[in-house]
C-alpha cells in the first residue's frame, strides 16, 4: 500500500482505521478514481433494474429497488462535466448512507468499476487546487495521491443537492 | 422488550381520564343541570386520586383530592354550576395534568390560589367535612329527594366486574351502613355447578332498605360500578305491608344454600337467603318505576380493549407490507406456471394479505372526533380571552383517517382555529353594525372524498379582504406591484413565511408565525390547503388529506416503458382515447356522457420514449371537486400498493406521492393525482416567488 501526501479528512464515517491509515472504497466513473469512505458504503451490488423519476434533477433521475427500500440512484457523471454511458459488466451499484441537511440518506451510485478497499493516510490528502480543474471546487472535498494516480474524494452532499 | 413503567402506565391513564374530565366540565359549561356529567366529573377525580396515591404521585393524589372534595359539593347539588366554575375546574385539571407530566415546573403555589379560588366559589374550606344526612334542598336534584318508608333495591351486576377487582359483599356492607337492610339473593342465573366460573358473578341481589335515605345516597354506594350494572330502585311507602318479615324458609333455588340470618354479617351475603322476596320491581310496574340506563355518553367504552404502543402497530404495517410484495412476487411466478396447485395457493394466499392489510389498516385507522374534541377547550379559552362568544360545531366525527395523520394535523388545526376566532370572527359590537347573530360560529368537519379526507375549518366572520393581502404582500415585496393575480393566489401569500396583515399583534396570532408551518405539515402529508372566502360571509380552509400513508388500492399502468400507479379510489373509469384524438398534444377534452373532462398525456408530461400503444386508454379521475382523464398506454390491472415514500432528494418531485415495489422486484412511481392535475397552478405560483 503506498501512502499519500497531505492532511484533510475523508468521508464521513470513523475516523482512522487500525495501523492510523483510513479505508476507503476506490472505484472509477469515466476517467477519474473516486474514493469514498468505507463506513459510508453499506454494500455493492450488481447493477438492478431501475426506474426512471420524469421531473426529479439529471443526476438523480432514477430509483431502485435494494431490499425492499425505494431509493434514488445517482450518476454523477454529469456534475463533473463527463457523458452519459451505458453499463458494462464492471458496472456496480454503490448503495451509500450520506448525511444530507443534518439526516442519513440511503442512496446508490453508478460506478464504472469498484477497484478495492483500501487504506490510505489520511495525511496524503490535500485540497483542490484552485486552478487546472473545471470541477466546482464544493464538489470535492480533496485529491489523495495513492498508487502514483490522483483519487478524488467527493463532497456527495454537495454533488447530490 | 422491557416491562412496562407503572409510572407510564398511570400517566397514560391519566392522561385520557383528564382528557375525559375535560369534555365533561366542558359539557357542565353548556348543560349545568346534567346530574350524570358531574357524577362522571367526580368519577375521573376519584380514580386520579387513587391511582396517583397507588403510583406515588403523592402531590396529584393531595391536590386532587382537595379538588375532589370541593367538587363533591357540587355532586351532593350544594352549589350549582355556573361557568365560573368550570373555568376554575379546567384550570385545576390542567394544573393537575402540570403536577404528573412536569412535576418540578408546577409551584404549590398556583394550586393554592385555585384551591382557594374553588373555595370562594363554592364557600366550603375544602377538608373534607362530614356529609350532612339530611341534606339542603337541592337546586339541582331528582324529584324524589327522601323516602320516608324506605327502598326497594334491585342490584345485578355484569358477569364480569368481579375481574375489574368490585366487590359487590363491600357494597352490600356499604348499603346496611344507611340503615337496616333484608338482602335477597336471585340466584336463578346460577349454573349447575360444573358449569360455574368462578370470576364471574351469576348473582344478583334484592335489597329492602328500611331507612330514610336520599336515591342519591344509594347511587353514591354503586357510584363506581354505574357502567357495569343494572340497579332498579322502588321507593316503598310506609303505608305498604312491612315488606320483608322475620326470615322464613328458603328460597327455592338450583341447589339450596344454608339459611343464614344475620343481616348485618357481610360475608354472610351470599349465602343469606331471606324469604319471602319482595316483589321485584319488574312485577310491579305500579310503583314508580327509577329504572336508569348505566350507559352513560361519555363513558361507554367499547366491550374490550388492549392499549398497544404505537411503534408495535407501525413495525406491524411494515411487516404487512413486506408480506404484500413478497406476494405480489407469488402471484407473478405462478402466472407465469402452469402448475394448478401452486396457482391455487398463490390466490389464496392474495386473499389472505389482502385481508390481513385490510385488518392492519383499520387498527391504525382512528375517528378523527378525538381530535375535534380538543380544540374545544382551545375555543372555550380563546372566546373568553378575546371577549368574542363563539359557538363550535363539528360534523363527520366518526370520519377515519391513519393515525400518523391524525397526529400531525392536530398543529395546523390549532393554528387554522386560532386564526379563524382571532381575524375571522369580528369583535361583538362589528358583528352587531353587521346585523349577524352576536355569536360567532366555528364549523369544523370532515369527510371522505374519494381518495382523500376533506378537513375543513369554517368561520362566518368578515372574510378575506384580498385587496389588504395584496398591499401587504407587495410591501412585503412577495409580488410585484401591479402583477395580475387571482384571488386564490393572492389568499396563498397567507401562506408565506413571516406574512400577517394583522395591525395588531395579539397574544394569540398575528406575528405571521403558524400559516407557513401548516402549509408545510399539511404538504408533508401529500395533502392540499384551499382558502374560499366570502366577503361578509366568513372563509373556509379546506385541508385534503390522503387517508393513510401505508398501503393503497392502485390501478397498475403503462405509459412508454415506465409502469405507475394510480391510486384506485381516484379513479373513476377507464374509457378508450376515441381514434380522433391520438394525434394531439397537451391538454385536450373528451366528452364523457355530454360532460366535458379534460385529459392530460401522460406520455408527453413523463417524457416517455417510443412509439406510442395504438389504442391508448384514458383513465378519468376525481382530483378534489374536478373530473380529469390521464392517458396511458396500457391499463395492467390491479395492485395492492405498499407506499414507500421517497428520498429526500426527490424532495422537489410534485408529481409522485412515492413508489412501490412490483412484482418483479422493480420499483413503480404513485402517481399524486391531485398535484399532477393542479400542476399548472403550482407552476404558476413558483412563478410569483421568483418575482419576488
Amino acid at each position: 500500500m503506498s501512502g499519500g501526501v497531505t492532511s484533510g479528512s475523508l468521508g464521513t464515517g470513523p475516523q482512522a482505521g487500525s495501523r492510523g491509515g483510513q479505508q476507503v472504497v476506490m472505484f472509477r466513473i469515466g476517467t477519474e478514481s473516486f474514493a469514498l469512505d468505507a463506513g459510508m458504503v453499506r454494500e455493492i451490488i450488481d447493477p438492478i433494474p431501475a426506474t426512471r423519476v420524469a421531473g426529479a434533477r439529471p443526476h438523480i433521475d432514477r430509483i431502485v429497488n435494494v431490499r425492499g427500500n425505494v431509493i434514488p440512484l445517482a450518476d454523477i457523471r454529469e456534475r463533473f462535466g463527463m457523458p452519459a454511458a451505458a453499463d458494462s459488466p464492471d458496472t456496480r451499484f454503490l448503495v451509500l448512507e450520506v448525511a444530507v441537511g443534518g439526516d442519513p440518506v440511503v442512496v446508490a451510485l453508478v460506478a464504472d468499476k469498484v477497484f478495492a478497499v483500501t487504506e490510505i493516510d489520511p495525511a496524503s490528502c490535500q485540497a483542490v487546487p484552485p486552478v487546472g480543474t473545471t470541477w466546482r471546487p464544493e464538489y470535492i472535498r480533496s485529491i489523495v495521491k495513492a498508487r502514483d494516480e490522483f483519487i478524488i474524494v467527493p463532497e456527495l452532499e454537495q454533488i447530490l443537492n | 422488550m422491557t416491562a412496562l413503567d407503572p409510572a407510564d402506565v398511570f400517566r397514560a391513564e391519566a392522561a385520557e381520564l383528564l382528557a375525559c374530565l375535560e369534555t365533561t366540565l366542558l359539557d357542565l359549561g353548556d348543560r349545568p343541570e346534567d346530574r350524570a356529567l358531574i357524577d362522571t366529573a367526580f368519577r375521573a377525580l376519584h380514580t386520579i386520586k387513587g391511582s396517583g396515591a397507588m403510583f406515588g404521585f403523592e402531590q396529584v393524589a393531595a391536590f386532587t383530592h382537595d379538588f375532589e372534595t370541593a367538587f363533591d359539593r357540587v355532586r351532593r347539588g350544594e352549589v350549582a354550576v355556573g361557568h365560573d366554575l368550570v373555568n376554575v375546574s379546567l384550570s385545576a385539571k390542567d394544573y393537575i395534568r402540570g403536577l404528573i407530566e412536569e412535576p418540578e415546573a408546577s409551584a404549590p403555589i398556583i394550586g393554592e390560589a385555585i384551591l382557594a379560588e374553588l373555595e370562594q366559589l363554592l364557600g366550603t374550606t375544602g377538608r373534607p367535612a362530614a356529609a350532612p344526612l339530611a341534606p339542603h334542598p337541592e337546586p339541582v336534584a331528582d324529584p324524589v329527594p327522601m323516602v320516608e318508608g324506605g327502598w326497594q333495591i334491585g342490584i345485578a351486576f355484569a358477569p364480569d366486574v368481579l375481574r375489574n377487582g368490585t366487590n359487590p359483599l363491600a357494597l352490600l356492607d356499604e348499603l346496611r351502613d344507611l340503615g337496616a337492610c333484608t338482602i335477597v339473593p336471585r340466584l336463578d342465573a346460577l349454573p349447575e355447578l360444573p358449569g360455574l366460573d368462578p370470576e364471574s358473578l351469576a348473582i344478583g341481589w334484592d335489597v329492602t332498605l328500611r331507612a330514610a335515605v336520599t336515591r342519591e345516597a344509594i347511587e353514591d354506594v354503586f357510584l363506581f360500578v354505574r357502567d357495569e350494572m343494572t340497579l332498579t330502585l322502588v321507593p316503598v311507602s310506609p303505608a305498604q305491608p312491612d315488606a320483608a318479615p322475620e326470615p322464613g324458609e328458603a328460597a327455592p333455588g338450583p341447589f339450596a344454600p344454608p339459611t343464614v340470618t344475620a343481616p348485618a354479617a357481610g360475608l354472610a351475603a351470599i349465602a343469606s337467603v331471606e324469604a319471602p322476596p319482595v316483589a321485584p320491581p319488574a312485577i310491579a310496574p305500579a310503583a314508580p318505576t327509577a329504572e336508569r340506563s348505566p350507559a352513560r355518553r361519555a363513558e361507554e367504552r367499547p366491550a374490550s380493549s388492549v392499549r398497544v404502543e404505537a411503534e408495535r402497530l407501525d413495525e406491524l404495517m411494515d411487516r404487512v407490507g413486506e408480506l404484500v410484495i413478497a406476494q405480489a412476487r407469488l402471484s407473478q411466478l405462478a402466472g407465469l406456471s402452469a402448475d394448478p396447485g401452486l396457482k391455487g395457493i398463490a390466490e389464496e394466499i392474495e386473499r389472505l394479505s389482502a385481508r390481513l392489510r385490510d385488518t392492519t389498516m383499520s387498527i391504525r385507522m382512528v375517528a378523527i372526533g378525538a381530535l375535534f374534541g380538543r380544540f374545544r377547550r382551545l375555543i372555550h379559552d380563546l372566546s373568553r380571552d378575546l371577549g368574542k362568544p363563539v359557538e363550535f360545531v363539528t360534523g363527520g366525527e366518526d370520519t377515519e383517517l391513519d393515525k400518523t395523520v391524525i397526529e400531525r394535523l392536530a398543529d395546523p388545526l390549532v393554528h387554522l382555529i386560532r386564526n379563524a376566532i382571532d381575524h375571522g370572527i369580528e369583535a361583538p359590537g362589528r358583528r352587531a353594525a353587521a346585523a349577524k347573530a352576536a355569536t360567532g360560529r366555528i364549523t369544523l368537519t370532515a369527510e371522505h372524498v374519494g381518495a382523500q379526507v376533506l378537513v375543513s375549518v369554517r368561520d362566518d366572520g368578515a372574510g378575506l379582504d384580498a385587496a389588504r393581502i395584496r398591499a401587504k404582500a407587495e410591501e412585503k415585496g412577495l409580488c410585484a406591484p401591479g402583477a395580475v393575480l387571482t384571488d386564490q393566489q393572492v389568499y396563498q401569500f397567507l401562506f408565506a413565511p413571516g406574512f400577517s396583515t394583522a395591525q395588531e399583534i395579539s397574544a394569540l396570532s398575528g406575528r405571521g408565525v403558524g400559516m407557513d408551518v401548516v402549509k408545510k405539515t399539511i404538504e408533508s402529508l401529500r395533502g392540499t390547503i384551499d382558502i374560499a372566502t366570502e366577503p361578509g360571509g366568513g372563509t373556509t380552509v379546506a385541508l385534503r388529506l390522503p387517508l393513510t400513508l401505508a398501503i393503497i388500492e392502485g390501478l397498475l399502468i403503462r405509459v412508454g416503458e415506465g409502469r405507475y400507479v394510480i391510486p384506485l379510489a381516484a379513479v373513476e373509469e377507464c374509457v378508450e382515447l376515441p381514434a380522433g384524438e391520438r394525434g394531439g398534444r397537451g391538454r385536450d377534452f373528451l366528452n364523457i356522457r355530454g360532460a366535458l373532462v379534460p385529459f392530460l398525456r401522460l406520455r408527453s408530461l413523463f417524457g416517455a420514449a417510443g412509439e406510442p400503444e395504438l389504442h391508448q386508454k384514458v383513465i378519468i379521475v376525481a382530483a378534489g371537486e374536478a373530473r380529469v382523464g390521464l392517458v396511458a398506454d396500457q391499463i395492467i390491472g390491479n395492485h395492492q400498493t405498499v407506499i414507500k415514500s421517497l428520498s429526500k432528494l426527490h424532495a422537489d418531485v410534485a408529481t409522485f406521492s412515492g413508489a412501490t415495489i412490483l412484482g418483479d422486484g422493480t420499483a413503480a412511481l404513485i402517481i399524486d393525482v391531485g398535484r399532477l392535475v393542479s400542476g399548472g397552478g403550482a407552476e404558476g405560483a413558483r412563478a410569483y416567488q421568483e418575482v419576488a
